[in-house]
């Protein structure tokens, strides 16, 4: 196994302002202006930095966290009150559910479990859309697949910082 | 230091099913809620207030990216620049000469007619600040909300035609549905034959759909849209779109028409958000025929 993949949970610290921070970026990074073709592939920042949190510490991000960040990412993106909220609600608890489970496997496999619970999520929230207006674009669901892929390198990154600050602590 | 070992998870409050539960009964609640009534439109805009300096905090990169553009732009693209804008406004002098001779002519027709002359309309500039991440719908977000005057249900338009229609305003931010919306619709005529009928979008950004006009309807590729004026909302005489394809295709009931918008929101980020100040006249008595009048003033 490459050790550079190994998931480093049980040596890391986490508090509280680094998630949120950590949080208010993806919110912000759902923000930017993208338009045109990419528009399909935009990956939800937010609901892949929430699904990291929960199965890494479900004590501290656990379903009231995700859901308050669901209901501002709903307002954000003018979808209905509680889309996002449904949908965030059911990742974070698929997350903590598995946390023990995902925390055993290197991050590449990680991916594999991390896959079917964003598609379980951006599921609900188009048969929400299906529900409420009565189609669904099919390619909505191709973002799911690239918010997955980020996992690899969101991870990595998250580690690195936090490796920072703990070898800071150290001294 | 939170090298605690994990807390016992379950132990603590009520278990993980009971909350799994109570969140997903609040957010259906607010789904319910939000999809039959208008009651959270309050709550929305106070979130949005809270989340408006983090969104322009979003945006800012952009922003800086744009300025040390325009800064560093060479003097060559300027003078290019310079000289293309000469030759524009020649050009756009000759025009407005005319315009002014049309106009002339236009309001002593319509006092011949002893109709209303059509009150010109006001504009508001305003940008683009970020465009919603939903891709079932087209629409984006300016900075101008209800502070600087915007109402729900104006038109928005760039400097080639329609864009959209503002669909809800916060204090300082509004929504604005573009023309390619699924659901949106904009009732036009063909500036060459004076055909009136209604353009839809299609979710697509780059097409629009005429879908109910007859095989005999006069209607070519290459004609352009303009806004009929017969709604009350959009001002009469602002192009829409210009036809490309007219499929008139025996096996279905209706000709297949699709027409490429011509503003567009994803070419700038400067729109103007017009005001019309036209004053309609009353709508007519429900017993009457109510597409009488509203004829009238569409064929002249």
């Amino acid at each position: 196994m490459n050790d550079w993949l190994r998931d480093q949970e049980y040596t890391l610290p986490a508090s509280a302002w680094f998630i949120g921070l950590t949080l208010f970026c993806a919110l912000a990074l759902s923000w930017l202006p993208w338009s045109g073709g990419l528009l399909v592939l935009r990956p939800d920042f937010t609901a892949l930095m929430l699904l990291y949190w929960c199965t890494h510490r479900p004590n501290q991000v656990g379903l009231g966290v995700s859901w308050l960040v669901g209901i501002l990412a709903d307002v954000a993106d003018a979808s209905m009150f509680g889309q996002h909220a449904l949908a965030y609600t059911v990742l974070a608890f698929g997350g903590i559910l598995m946390h023990r489970r995902i925390q055993l496997f290197d991050l590449r496999q990680q991916i594999l479990q991390a896959f079917p619970l964003l598609l379980l999520s951006y599921l609900i929230y188009a048969g929400v859309h299906w529900q409420v207006r009565g189609y669904v674009a099919w390619s909505y669901f191709i973002g799911s697949a690239t918010t997955a892929a980020l996992w690899i390198p969101l991870a990595l990154l998250l580690q690195a910082v936090r490796q920072h600050r703990a070898s800071d602590d150290e001294l | 230091m939170e090298h605690a070992p994990q807390l016992p998870f379950f132990n603590r409050g009520p278990s993980l099913y009971a909350r799994l539960a109570l969140f997903l009964v609040l957010s259906l609640v607010l789904l319910f809620v939000d999809a039959r009534y208008q009651y959270l439109d309050s709550v929305r805009n106070v979130v949005s207030i809270l989340m408006y300096p983090v969104e322009r905090l979003a945006a800012l990169p952009v922003t800086v990216y744009r300025g040390v553009g325009d800064y560093l732009t060479t003097q060559g693209s300027l003078r290019a620049e310079n000289d293309l804008l000469r030759k524009q406004r020649a050009l756009d002098a000759a025009a407005l000469q005319q315009l002014q001779v049309l106009q002339a002519e236009n309001q002593q027709l319509r006092k011949f007619l002893e109709l209303q002359p059509k009150v010109g309309y006001s504009t508001k500039a305003t940008e683009i600040v970020y465009v919603e991440r939903d891709i079932f719908r087209r629409k984006v977000f300016v900075d101008k909300g209800a502070q600087a005057g915007v109402q729900p249900g104006q038109p928005v338009v760039d400097d080639r035609g329609v864009v959209g229609q503002v669909s809800r305003v916060h204090p300082w931010l509004s929504e604005v549905t573009l023309v390619t919306d699924k659901d949106n619709m904009v009732p036009v005529q063909v500036q060459r034959s004076g055909v009136r009928t209604v353009v839809y979008g299609t979710g697509d950004s780059g097409e629009l759909s005429v879908r109910y006009m007859p095989f005999s309807g006069d209607i070519q590729p290459g004609d352009v849209l303009v806004t009929s004026g017969i709604d009350g909302t959009y001002p009469a005489g602002i192009p829409v779109a210009k036809v490309t394809v007219v499929d008139r295709n025996p096996a279905l009931p209706f000709a297949r028409i699709s027409c490429q918008p011509l503003g567009g929101a994803d070419r700038h980020r400067q729109l103007l958000i017009v005001s019309s100040n036209q004053t309609l006249p009353e709508r007519p008595e429900p017993e009457e025929k109510a597409g009488k009048p509203k004829k009238k003033r569409g064929r002249l």
